[in-house]
This record gives structure tokens, sequence and C-alpha cells, in this order.
């Protein structure tokens, strides 16, 4: 037996698996030893993940969630929304009376539920100046000239006054069907009964715009069974497009309906548009005007600005790690809390203090000027542009670089310097040739770690950057704390997202994923 | 030492080296090496082996003295300069590199020629075995197949000394064997000076010319290893160097090449005077355990003996090895052949020994 384990180490596989002790075949046993190993590892991060899936994950999916999702126009205004499939969007001419009056019955609701303000603000990230007509709009739709419908109804029947007579009619299917507009506005505004007003239905007066309703579905000709038989035919009216006309004249702009249309799906590609500087127009995709143009050169500011801060990060970094992986350890020592101070050091704090030292009356130029480098009246602008968040993030990432470039360079040993000098190279080509390519996992990692957290950094631009030198991070805070478009902010986010993973994806074809080592 | 020498093709005079200028690690180091000479320093830990080899690779510098190879002073040639092969102790493969990389950098800085270079290659990986290897990275050969790429690598650029620290360190005794046997081969098919550093005494007596043993910064001997072993210049060396029986005593007659000690505990023995001048003088004799004898009929007239009680009969094979008892110690070990008629002491029985006064060695004490 013992001879014939020895035999099958030594001898060509044979065909046929592997057979473990047991029997079983010597993969599924190593698999399942793999498993039970797997499953205790999965019990010790599970909190962690846990924690993390909760508190990180979930949020963000939301986040990105709300760079697609639009609902609001549809839930705002549903039954415009529905007029509005037949408007053809390129036509000059602003929709009919039929768009009008359903916008009419739209708005009153949702301005009870004081909905209409919020609309208006999100249609005003796609087409400015829309917010204020929804708010004029809605402060006045209360007072449109519609309760000549009522007084006619209640005139021609007093029944139509009486809301428990309205009430038993809205039981019955049969009325319900042949009244669909009448139907549909009796039910929203038993809604702002109940809902708003906190009322009982059956008690209080009905609003105008369901006899308006009703005044619509009985001029299309519905014919109801058990109501009062009234002819409306002989009734006064009154155009809903003129008084909306009337009260804001925007109303007649194209432009608004356009929008509108355009955004009344569930979802929408608007925010993704918008954030390259592109938007919805109604023959498709169309580049905003140059003079909106503004996230593209962002994005492209943030990309060589973080580039040239994790460069100048490794130009300075690289000699430290050499120094602190070289030097006796004691001294490394001390070195090494000099370049863990500025982490003890609030960020404020640091960039604060760039901010007194780069200043025009700062330090640097106080001291240029004082040597006769810089003329008195010709101080150098190093604050508030580029070149100020550059050197304050340079900085205060230079740990991150250096760290990673120390745990690798310590794992170098001397003698492979020592090696390539007695093969007869200088000093430059022995560390050319031998000890740069062995640290290129240190400067991999430190890249890396650099500008993925350049690319999203905040604090320090926003107050050293002017407006020269800021970041798409800061129009995301914009965004999210002051515009409230939060949509928009999402997808600056996703795009961001999405350029870091190419990145680390184009990284990994170029140099190799395993070629990025953060100590050992 | 002759420094006058003209064959002299390494030399150290007077070098002395401190790392922190307190203590001096190398001590008043004089050595003078003829081409062609295979060296090796013996010596234990810390002795300053390495930094000898460091100081004459040009990675420290000598903080007094002259290194001087073929004939011209070393002190201010940058390493890269002096043409110095160096085998370290983890072999110090370039691991981003393939084999025949490492073997073709020192050629590349060399400035030769591409298919010069191929040439040399393959010529240094067959001289080594390793011919079918070129292609692969350091990491996936053996720890003995490193070490042969390591050799190669110091040779193809053919220096004229070579140095090895202690190359065979990290392998296992049979690879070792083998490798030593390949690396004198080496050294003297091609002629090449070398320089090697180890602290496995058999390894330095198997494969040296000459062999200097290091103690605490200094060269105790210099001698081929058969003189080593036979003449121990001083007592370190003798105990170092081989197994080793020591008795200490007082010398109580010096007459010529032979003198009488008296031990410790009373006894008397024959011993040469080795360093050693007059009578009272402290000494430690050292014998060595193939040089005693328990035989009376082959001891000389005369001879002082000593009684022995065996402690420990040991059966190795080729030779036995037996413990005894004698003057007060009880590690005294003797080694005799296992040949027919030899005698097979048991534990418990009482014998003489003695020796010859030229195999019994009075040394400092
Ligand atoms: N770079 C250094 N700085 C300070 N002291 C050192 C340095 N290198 C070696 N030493 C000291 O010098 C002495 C001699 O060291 P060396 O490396 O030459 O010993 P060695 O004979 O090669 O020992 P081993 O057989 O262990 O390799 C030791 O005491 C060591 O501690
Ligand atoms: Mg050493």
């Amino acid at each position: 037996m013992a001879d014939a384990t020895a035999n099958g180490l030594t001898a060509e596989p044979k065909s046929g698996p592997m057979m473990a002790a047991d029997g079983r075949t010597l993969k599924s046993s190593l698999n399942r030893a793999l498993r039970r190993e797997k499953l205790r590892a999965l019990a010790l991060i599970a909190p962690l993940l846990i924690f993390v899936l909760v508190t990180f994950v979930a949020p963000i999916v939301d986040m990105l969630f709300r760079s697609v999702e639009n609902q609001i126009v549809s839930e705002t205004i549903p039954r415009t929304v529905d007029a509005l499939a037949d408007w053809d969007a390129t036509s000059t001419e602003a929709p009919g009376e039929e768009v009008f009056a359903s916008l009419y019955t739209d708005l009153v609701v949702a301005e009870e539920y004081k909905r209409h303000t919020r609309l208006g603000s999100r249609l005003n990230y796609e087409l400015t100046g829309i917010s204020s007509v929804f708010r004029s709009t809605g402060r006045s739709i209360g007072r449109f000239d519609t309760d000549i419908y009522t007084d006619q109804f209640i005139a021609a029947d007093p029944a139509f006054e009486d809301p428990t007579q309205w009430s038993s009619w809205m039981a019955d299917d049969g009325l319900r069907t042949a009244l669909p507009l009448t139907a549909d506005a009796y039910d929203a505004w038993v809604g702002i009964m109940v809902e708003v007003k906190e009322d009982d239905p059956l008690e209080e007066d009905i609003y105008d715009f369901v006899y308006t309703a009703l005044y619509r579905d009985l001029a299309a000709g519905a014919v109801p069974a058990g109501m009062p038989s009234i002819d409306v035919s002989g009734f006064e009216t009154v155009s809903l497009r003129e008084l909306f006309i009337d009260e804001d004249d925007a109303w007649m702009n194209v432009e608004i309906w356009q929008t509108i249309k355009t955004y009344s799906p569930s979802y929408t590609d608007g925010y993704f548009l918008n954030a390259i500087d592109m938007r919805n127009g109604p023959d498709g995709a169309e580049w905003r005007p140059e003079n909106e143009q503004l996230y593209i050169q962002l994005f492209i500011r943030t990309m060589w600005m973080s580039l040239a801060i994790t460069g100048s990060c490794i130009l300075l970094g690289y000699p430290i790690g050499w120094l602190l992986a070289n030097l006796p350890a004691r001294t490394a020592n001390v070195l090494m809390i000099l370049v863990l101070l500025p982490f003890w050091t609030s960020l404020l704090v640091r960039t604060s203090a760039w901010k007194v030292l780069l200043q025009q009356q700062g330090v640097i130029n106080d001291i240029l000027v004082w040597i006769g480098l810089v003329a008195d009246d010709n101080r150098l602008v190093m604050i508030n542009n580029a070149t100020g968040t550059i050197i304050a993030m340079t900085h205060i990432l230079l740990p991150f670089m250096i760290l990673p470039l120390y745990s690798v360079m310590r794992t170098i040993p001397p003698s492979y310097l020592r090696a390539a000098k007695s093969l007869g190279a200088t000093n430059w080509t022995a560390f050319w040739r031998v000890y740069f390519p062995q640290s290129v996992p240190g400067i991999g990692a430190g890249s890396i770690l650099v500008f993925i957290l350049a690319i999203g950094y905040y604090i320090t631009p926003e107050i050293v950057g002017g407006t020269k030198g800021v970041f798409i991070s800061n129009r995301i805070a914009y965004h999210i704390s002051s515009s409230l478009n939060w949509g928009l902010a999402a997808a600056l986010g996703s795009i961001l997202l999405i350029l870091v993973l190419a990145l680390y994806w184009a990284y990994d074809r170029l140099v190799g994923i395993d070629n990025v080592k953060l100590g050992g | 030492m002759d420094h006058g020498n003209d064959a002299a093709f390494v030399e150290f005079e007077r070098v002395q080296k401190s790392y922190d200028g307190e203590t001096l690690v190398v001590k008043d180091l004089n050595l003078s090496m003829p081409k062609g000479e295979f060296l090796t320093m013996l010596g234990p830990s810390g002795s300053g082996k390495t930094t000898c080899l460091m100081m004459l690779a040009g990675f420290e510098t000598a903080t007094h003295g002259d290194i001087r190879l073929a004939g011209k002073p070393i002190n201010n040639i940058p390493p890269h300069k002096r043409g110095i092969g160096m085998v370290f102790q983890n072999y110090a493969l370039f691991p981003h590199m393939s084999v025949a990389e490492n073997l073709s950098f020192p050629l590349e800085v060399r400035k030769m020629g591409k298919s010069e270079r191929e040439a040399k290659i393959k010529r240094a990986l067959d001289m080594v075995q390793m011919g079918a290897f070129g292609g692969r990275r350091p990491s996936q050969l053996s720890g003995g197949q490193q070490q042969r790429v390591a050799l190669a690598r110091a040779l193809v650029f053919e220096p004229e000394l070579v140095l090895m620290d202690e190359p065979l360190g990290a392998l296992d005794k049979q690879l070792r064997e083998t490798l030593q046997f390949e690396i004198t081969r080496l050294a003297h098919n091609l002629g090449i000076t070398v320089v090697y550093v180890t602290h496995d005494q058999t390894e330095a007596l198997t494969m040296s010319d000459r062999v200097a043993v290091f103690e605490a910064g200094k060269i105790q001997q210099l001698a081929p290893p058969s003189e080593l072993y036979e003449k121990p210049m001083n007592s370190f060396v003798a105990q170092f160097i081989g197994e080793n029986n020591t008795l200490e005593g007082k010398v109580t007659q010096i007459d010529g090449a032979t003198c009488t000690v008296q031990l410790d505990s009373g006894d008397i023995i024959d011993a040469m005077p080795v360093n050693v001048s007059h009578v009272g003088e402290r000494t430690k004799v050292s014998i060595r355990p193939e040089r005693v004898e328990f035989n009376k009929s082959r001891l000389r007239e005369g001879a002082h003996t000593l009684k022995a009680e065996v402690l420990e009969f040991i059966y190795m094979g080729d030779i036995f090895r037996t413990r005894l008892r004698v003057a007060g110690t009880d590690d005294f070990v003797i080694k005799t052949r296992n040949a027919p008629d030899q005698v097979r002491l048991s534990p418990g029985d009482q014998i003489e020994i003695g020796w010859l006064a030229e195999d019994c060695r009075a040394l400092d004490a």
C-alpha cells in the first residue's frame, strides 16, 4: 500500500480523479475542508459586513438610485402627464384646453397637499424659471373663475349641493364609469378632505374643480343614469387655458410643456445628461449652451489636479520612504513620528495654516519679497487657485504615499543594491534597474490611495481652492446641501465612482493589481 | 608578513575597522594572498569576517590601514569599479529579473554586445549545470539552484577576485557537500582568487588552500588546513578546529622540543612547548582524540602515562569514541579506528593512557 502511494506521487497522473483516504475524490474533500474555513472566516467578518451594508452600502445604493429616479412629475400632476401624451412636443403651440383642464385639477390637488412647489423646484433644474410659474399659479389657482359651473349646477338642481347625495352617486359603479373625470375629481376631493383638512366629506361643500370635471364629462356627451338629468349645452363656460394664460403668460411658452413632457416618465437620464453638460431637447440629447457648461470641465480639472497631487506625492514621498527604510531604527522612528504628525492635527487647522502661509500677504510671499525674488507689487498668487489646492492637498495626502512606500521598501534587503554594485553598476544604475522596480508595488499602492482620496476630496479645495481650484466633489456638496438637487448630485457621484473604477481597471491591466503592496 | 611580495594579489595592511567609534570590530588585520589562492575566513559569529569582506568589496571603508588589490590601494575606488565578484549569503538574486537577466546585468552595465552577452550567459549557466533554467525567476528555483545561479552571476563577468559570504549557509548537508566540491573545482579551473567566509570548519578545511581563523577581529592563525589541524598555534584555534582535549597545568621543565607539565590534579605529562617559554608558566595542553594511545607498547620508553576510567563507549561505525575520566575531567575523549584487532573498552574499565610528546601541544593558558 505504502509502495502504491509512493508510486502514485511520482508516476504520471492516471486517468480518473485522485481519491482521498475516505474514498471521496480528493477534490471534494479538499472543497469540504475549505468550505468550513470559509464559513468561519465569514462569521468573523459578519458584524462588520452587516454594519457596512446597513450604514454604508444601502445609503449609497439609495443615493445612486436617485440619479435616475423621477416619479415626482407623474405623481404630482398625473392627469396632465396623461393628457400630454397626445401633444406633439415638436409643435410650436402650447397644448389645448384638455391639457389645461387636467393641469387645473392636478394643481388644485397639489396645492392642497403643498406639493406643487417641490415639483416646480424639480423642473427648475431643467428649465430655469419654471419654479416661479408653479408657485405663482399655485397661489391663485383657488381663485380661478370655475365657480360659474358650481353655481349653474346648483341652480339647475339643488341636489348638486348636497355632499351626502354626491357620496351616494359616487358609490354607484354605473355612474362612475359614465363620469370618469368626475369620479376621479371627487375621489381626489375626498382625499383632500380626509388627509389635509381632516373634515368629514359628508358635511363639507364640494370644491369647484369637481363641478368643472362634471361639466367636462357631460359636455363630452356622457349620459348619467340615476343623476338629475341636466342639459349643459346652455351653460355659460370659461376656458381654463385662458385662465392659466391670464394668470401667467409663461404657460404659452412651449418650452415649459416640452420640459414637463420630457420629464414625465418615472425614470430619467436627465440628471446624468446634466452631469455631462447635456440635456434632453425635443430631438433627444443635446449639448447645453456654452455658457451653461460646467461639469465636464470640472471632471477634467479634478482628474488632472488629482494626478498632479499624486505625482508630487511620489516625488516628495519616495526619498522620505527610502530614508525611513534605510536609516537606523531609532532615527527612522523619529522621522516616522514626523511623517505621522499631520494625522494628529485637525485637517481644518492644517488647511487653514496653508491659507495663512500662501496668501498674498502671507509668510511665503513676505519671505520671497524680503529675499528680493519677488517684487512687492507683484506678489505670487498661490491661494484660491489650483496651485493652492495642489500644494495643500499634497501636504495632506503625503503620509498616504509614504506609508505604503516605506513598508514596501523596508522589505527590500540592502544586499540587492550591494549585489548590483559589486556586479559593476553605478549607484544610479543599481537604483534604477534593481531597487526601483522592486519599489513599484509601493508606488502603485500609494498612488491608488492618494489618487482616490484626492479625487473625492472636499474640504481642502473648498477652503483654498477659490473658484479655479475646486473639485467636482465641491459641486456635489453644493447640490446636496444648497441647491438640494440630489438627483444631479447622485449622478455626479455615480460618474465619479465609475471613473475611479475605470481607472482602477486600467491600472490593473497596465501594472497588474498584484503589483500593489501595502507591506510585507 | 612579507609586504614586499610582488606576487601578493590581495593585501590587508594594518587594517582596523570600527562602526561606532568605540569598539574595534577588526583589529590590526594583516593578510596577503597570492593570485589564484582559495582563502577561507573562519570564525565564530561576530568575529568580523563579513566586515573584512565588505571592506574588500568596498561597501565599508577601513577606519585605518590599507587594502591593496594587485598592488594598487583600493580605498578610494568605488565598489562598482573594483571588478570583484560577490556571492551573498542570501544570494541576492534580483527577484524581478529572470535567471538569464540576472546574469546579463553585469554584462549590460559593461556595455557588452548582445551576442557576446548571450554566449557568456550560456557558458556560465552551463558551468553550474543550470543551462535549462535561464527563463525562470529566482523564486521558482530551489535553494541549491539559486545558489548556483548566484555563483554563475558572480563569475559571468570574469572577475579575478570572487568573494563569497557563507554562500552555503542555508543549504542542507548533502547539497552543501556537492556545492563545496563544485565551487573548488570551478575556482581551480578558472584560476580565480577566492575569499570565502564560513563558520563551518569542515567546509573551511576541505575547500581551502589556506584558512584564516578569526576571533574578536583578529586573525588567530593563518595556515593551510593540515597545519591548522595538526599544529594549532594557540588554544583558541586548537579548540575551534576539530575535536580537542584540553588539560590545564603548569610547565615544570622545558627541554628543547619537549617539556613536562604538571596538571592541576598533580599528574605529570609530556608535551611540546608551542607558546610557553619558561618554567612555572600556566598552560593549556591540547591533544587530539585520535592521538591518544592506551596500548603501552606503542609509547616511548619512559613516557608519562595517566590513569583513566572509561565512562562511555560509543560505536560510530568507522571509529569508536570513548569518553574517559582523566585528571579530574569527565570529558576526555579518545577515538580509535574500528580495526579487527582493536580493543573494545567498556564502561568501568581502568586503563592507562599516554601520547607522543609532539602530539600534545602546550599552548597559552
Ligand atoms: N553596520 C554595522 N553597524 C554596527 N555594527 C556592526 C555592523 N555590522 C556589523 N557590526 C558588528 O561588527 C561585528 C562583526 O560583524 P560581522 O558581520 O563582520 O561578523 P561575522 O564574522 O560576519 O559574523 P557572522 O558569522 O555571524 O556572519 C559584530 O559585533 C557586529 O555586531
Ligand atoms: Mg557574516
